[in-house]
């Protein structure tokens, strides 16, 4: 005969049925029967205590964004679940694979405004793949299961259980669910032979193709498919913010960043190829600039899991619709052997004009203060360009993603769509869980890092190995470099006065050094990286420097400023 | 770019919340809904929507489409109303004491088409089945005479004139992907 257990029980043995290994969470209240159930299921389930609910949220972000795998947030009602939701958002918009757990009030009290009650369905709908509230024990196999199938399926995204109390006490004959299949939810759908054929014919006309490359690819595994896509073609490629891992960077095929602050050729090269081969992203604004004028001489052909996304913003010729591990390959068995010389070398004199106006000044000064592009650089040649790139938002995170290199797949965890200041630590911290063997290196700047800066108490209790690099310029740089160029250089309260930083790394017991000169930098990014476990690094970089080169907002893609004038 | 009177039918699972979902794309695309229906359809457990609002054809293309990821919707589709058999229906509280005042009101509901459905000293009721502009003709005209008590309007229901039934070959094909 079966034994009842209870429903916060059958969550744990659902999870673990998952095959999860680590939940981020935040006990309370209403979700104390299941932190107690938890407690007999530590050896299983390594849970984190974050200091913040929000930083649970990003932390699972961070784990599944480089490990592939669902994150978990473990967090109690009201309160708690509303904490969780810019990362869930964040989740949303970033098509990053989430299971957010929380409790709410028992099933009996839902409406009566009981306790730490939130609407937390009606809030989370919106922001989420799925919302379920589970009122009764013997939905939780159920729900757990189908949860996971939908965070991770198709494109992945966050899924929220909202757990009544009831139903986290009430006992059930526990029967393990496997949902792999809902008759609503056709999560890979798989395009025609002719489809494929019309994208290949496409492709094997063109004379001067240019792929985009989206985090899809990373999310589809599909990097070696691209690879493969790309060299039979010939064909030169640019990567979004999020896919800038899913091709080396040092591929002779990779013509750097897309976007407002992306490299200058492939931006420019949108407006003059023939054909647009997106893959896996999802033409965002930051990429695109005015769509009037965005690539309207090409063709389009956009590879994508989701339908719609197709002609969202852009319209295209031909969509695949589709997983792009297969249906890259699918086109390229089709494809004829290509070469574009003259048309990839007509990148090089965009690559030139950006290195010597921009690239080397910006990572090779010979004087001022140290700028942040240079310590970005030396990170990543410090750890030969294996690192895990975090970054929070802001010019730290555009000088992280235009001046770190990749070798590695799922090798960039920021915050794309949703642009979340405070990101970057605590993902951080989920980063050194899903990629345990890897080095994760964060950068951030002095706002940033103080949205979050409780989750230095989950480092100091964890030992989570980040390697913390502050930029600290005494500034919210990115607002203050619009309010330069947009706002009459009217600085609105984006000068910041800053703790000592270096003394709250101390209280944390977290090692830490200020750099203010450039060559003290080689030595300190080497301390930084033979220390183990966290290291707080703080460069004073210079206060009013500015992201360079920049498609203003609204412009056309190819109108990119080198310099700005004073 | 044109816009258009379309039709929506949408079919999904029996969950909570589903309608939310659907009328939240609405909202987050700056589309008015004109009118929505929501009943049990022909397949057991399956809900069908009628919803009905302006737009162009594009928008309409993406709405369909942004429904249809909803986790829980079966299919979306628009229509134009040539492409479908429309029913819409009315009712009409009149001043029985008015109407007998006035031969036209009775002469009106006739020409019509409306019905009188309930008689009594205080009040009378009118029902009429129809297009939107017949109902709205029917209203406005005893509007005019000053009688009326109380006007509804439902909101419109639809089926496809089309011999195929895209709902069932949905759902035939996906059970044949069932593991």
């Amino acid at each position: 005969m079966k034994q009842k257990i209870t429903g916060a029980e059958a969550l744990m043995r659902s999870l673990e049925a998952e095959g999860v290994d680590v939940i981020f969470g935040y006990p309370g209240g209403a979700i104390m029967p299941t932190y107690d159930a938890l407690y007999d299921h530590r050896k299983t389930l390594n849970h984190i205590l974050v200091r913040h609910e929000q930083g649970a949220a990003h932390a699972a972000q961070g784990y599944a964004r480089v490990s592939g795998r669902v994150g978990v947030v473990l967090a109690t009602s009201g309160p708690g679940a509303m904490n969780t939701i810019t990362g869930i958002a964040d989740a949303m918009i970033d098509s990053t694979p989430m299971v957010v757990v929380c409790g709410q009030v028992g099933a009996a009290m839902l409406g009566t405004d009981a306790f730490q009650e939130v609407d937390v369905i009606g809030v989370t709908q919106p922001i989420t793949k799925w919302a379920y509230q589970i009122r009764r024990a013997e939905d939780v196999a159920w729900a757990v299961s189908r949860a996971f199938y939908i965070a991770r399926s198709g494109r992945p995204g966050p899924v929220v259980l909202d757990f009544a109390r009831n139903a986290q006490t009430g006992l059930v004959d526990y029967e393990p669910a496997k949902v792999d299949f809902i008759r609503s939810y056709r999560p890979v759908p798989v395009p025609s032979d002719e489809t494929i054929q019309q994208a290949a014919d496409l492709i094997n006309q063109s004379e001067r193709p240019l792929v985009l490359v989206g985090q899809g690819v990373e999310l589809g595994d599909a990097r070696e498919e691209l690879r493969l896509f790309l060299e039979r073609g010939g064909m030169p490629a640019g990567c979004t913010l999020l896919g800038l891992s899913a091709l080396p960077t040092d591929h002779p095929l990779n013509m750097g960043m897309l976007g407002m602050h992306g490299n200058l050729g492939p931006n420019v090269m949108t407006n003059r190829c023939d054909l647009l081969i997106a893959v896996g992203m999802r033409f965002d604004d930051r990429v695109t600039g005015n769509l009037d004028t965005y690539a309207r001489q090409a063709k389009v052909i956009h590879f994508d899991i989701d339908p719609s996304e197709i002609n969202k913003n852009v319209t295209v010729d031909v969509a695949v619709v589709g997983d792009c591990k297969q249906t890259l390959a699918r086109v390229t068995a089709l494809m004829q052997e290509r070469r574009h010389d003259a048309w990839v070398e007509g990148f090089a004199p965009y690559r030139k004009q950006e290195t010597e106006k921009v690239i080397e000044p910006a990572i090779h000064p010979q004087e001022g203060p140290l700028l942040m592009g240079e310590v970005v650089r030396r990170v990543s040649e410090a750890t030969e360009h294996r690192a895990v790139l975090v970054t929070d938002v802001g010019q730290n995170q555009m000088f992280g993603c235009r001046y770190f290199q990749f070798s590695e797949g799922r090798s960039v965890v920021t915050s794309g769509g949703c642009g979340t200041m405070g990101f970057g630590l605590p993902a951080a911290i989920g980063a050194t869980f899903g990629a345990p063997d890897r080095t994760v290196c964060l950068f951030v700047g002095d706002g940033g890092l103080q949205m979050t800066i409780q989750e230095l108490g989950t480092i100091m209790e964890q030992g989570a190995p980040v390697k913390i690099i502050l930029l600290n310029n005494n500034f919210l740089g990115n607002v203050r470099q619009w309010q330069y160029l947009f706002f009459n250089k009217r600085y609105s309260f984006t000068p910041m006065l800053n703790p000592d930083y270096e003394g709250i790394a101390k209280s944390y017991g977290i090692p830490s050094r200020t750099v203010t000169e450039r060559e003290d930098l080689d030595d300190a990014i080497r301390e930084m990286l033979v220390t183990p476990g966290a290291f707080l690094l703080q460069c004073a970089v210079k206060e009013e420097d500015n992201v360079l080169p920049m498609t203003p907002p609204g412009a056309n893609v190819d109108e990119m400023m080198l310099e700005i004038e004073n | 770019m044109e816009t258009k009177f379309y039709t929506m039918l949408i079919y999904s699972e029996n969950f909570a919340g589903i309608l939310n979902q659907i009328t939240a794309v609405f909202t987050r695309r700056q589309v008015n809904i004109e009118s929505l229906n929501v009943c049990a359809s022909s397949t057991p457990g399956v809900h069908k929507y009628t919803i009905t609002c302006n737009c162009t054809e594009e928008m309409a293309k993406m709405l369909t489409k942004q429904i249809e990821k909803k986790i829980d919707v079966l299919q979306a589709h628009y229509f134009t109303d040539d492409e479908l058999f429309i029913l819409e229906a009315c009712l009409i509280k009149v001043s029985t004491p008015l109407v007998l005042e006035n031969p036209d009101v009775s002469r009106i509901v006739r020409l019509h088409g409306g019905r009188i459905v309930e008689v009594n000293p205080t009040y009378s009721i009118v029902e009429k089945k129809g297009m939107t502009k017949d109902i709205l003709d029917l209203f406005s005209e005893l509007n005019q005479l000053g009688v009326v008590l109380q006007f509804v309007r439902s909101g419109r229901i639809a089926v496809t004139k089309s011999t195929e039934e895209r709902l069932d070959k949905y759902l035939e094909e996906m059970e044949r992907m069932r593991k």
